[in-house]
């Protein structure tokens, strides 16, 4: 992970394609600037990275569900709820869902989870729009990246 | 069982919270109720979960913006239900 950087995702773990599922891992850094206001001498991950981070995930698995086609957008966050705290050096596993594809978006459930226990979960809703010139090479770029392949044929109907 | 009007005005209602009486059959969901593009993508998960089916949105978009069709068509309720029923039907 590197926070100043919104790269939550270290490495896909898993890509199910059939259940629509995709689980990565993360590791939250030791250090990092995000750190030094949220808290002084008391360093928690922020309730909104740890958003970002499950919207990544959905991001990545509803990009390889529909071939890399369209950029997904986060629009928005239902039903969040943070249950633990988590702070510098926590393994993080992250698990997304995609609930619903519907025309020109989605919806993912996602949660994170740190040594088996619940750390926060969402519902998230995805608007599908082209690809920015240039974004689409370097979204698969960074998904070959982090694990997971961009290239399989015939795009999702 | 609700009409699909019923259906269509509760999730609107409860959507964007807008009084249930202020919606209409003749309600223009954008120009009438001021329901913005954000808000009619939630609507759409809800019709889509409520009806089993799954509004071709895009292909709406496209229509309408290339002026092919008009925007009334699909974003007037009575007409918006009848595309419902419709996708309902082709479902069966």
């Amino acid at each position: 992970m590197r926070l100043e950087y919104f790269q939550m995702i270290d490495r896909v773990a898993h890509f199910d394609e059939a259940g629509e599922r995709l689980e990565a891992h993360s590791t939250v850094p030791m250090e990092s600037p995000v750190f030094e206001g949220h808290f002084p001498d008391h360093p928690l991950m922020p309730g909104v990275l740890l958003t970002e981070t499950m919207a990544q995930a959905s991001g990545y698995l509803i990009l390889a569900l529909t071939r890399f086609t369209h950029m997904p957008f986060l629009a928005g966050v239902e039903k969040a709820k943070f249950r633990s705290f988590v702070g510098p050096g926590a393994p993080l596993v992250i698990e997304a869902r995609r609930i619903h594809q519907g025309s020109g978006y989605a919806v993912t459930k996602a949660k994170i989870a740190s040594g088996g226990k619940g750390i926060c979960d969402a519902e998230l809703m995805f608007r599908m729009l082209p690809f920015p010139e240039g974004l689409s090479d370097r979204m698969r770029e960074q998904a070959r990246t982090i694990g997971l392949a961009p290239d399989a044929p015939a795009p999702e109907a | 069982m609700a009409s699909t009007f019923e259906t269509v005005a509760g999730i609107i209602s409860e959507t964007c919270d807008i009084p249930r009486e202020q919606i209409t059959p003749e309600s223009h969901a954008i120009d009438d109720l001021g329901v913005d593009s954000l808000a009619f993508l939630d609507i759409a998960f809800a019709i889509d979960k409520a009806f089993g089916i799954k509004l071709p949105l895009e292909t709406w978009t496209q229509e309408v913006n290339e002026g092919k069709v008009p925007a009334e068509e699909y974003f007037v309720l009575k007409n918006l239900c009848a595309r419902i029923d419709e996708l309902v039907a082709a479902k069966a």
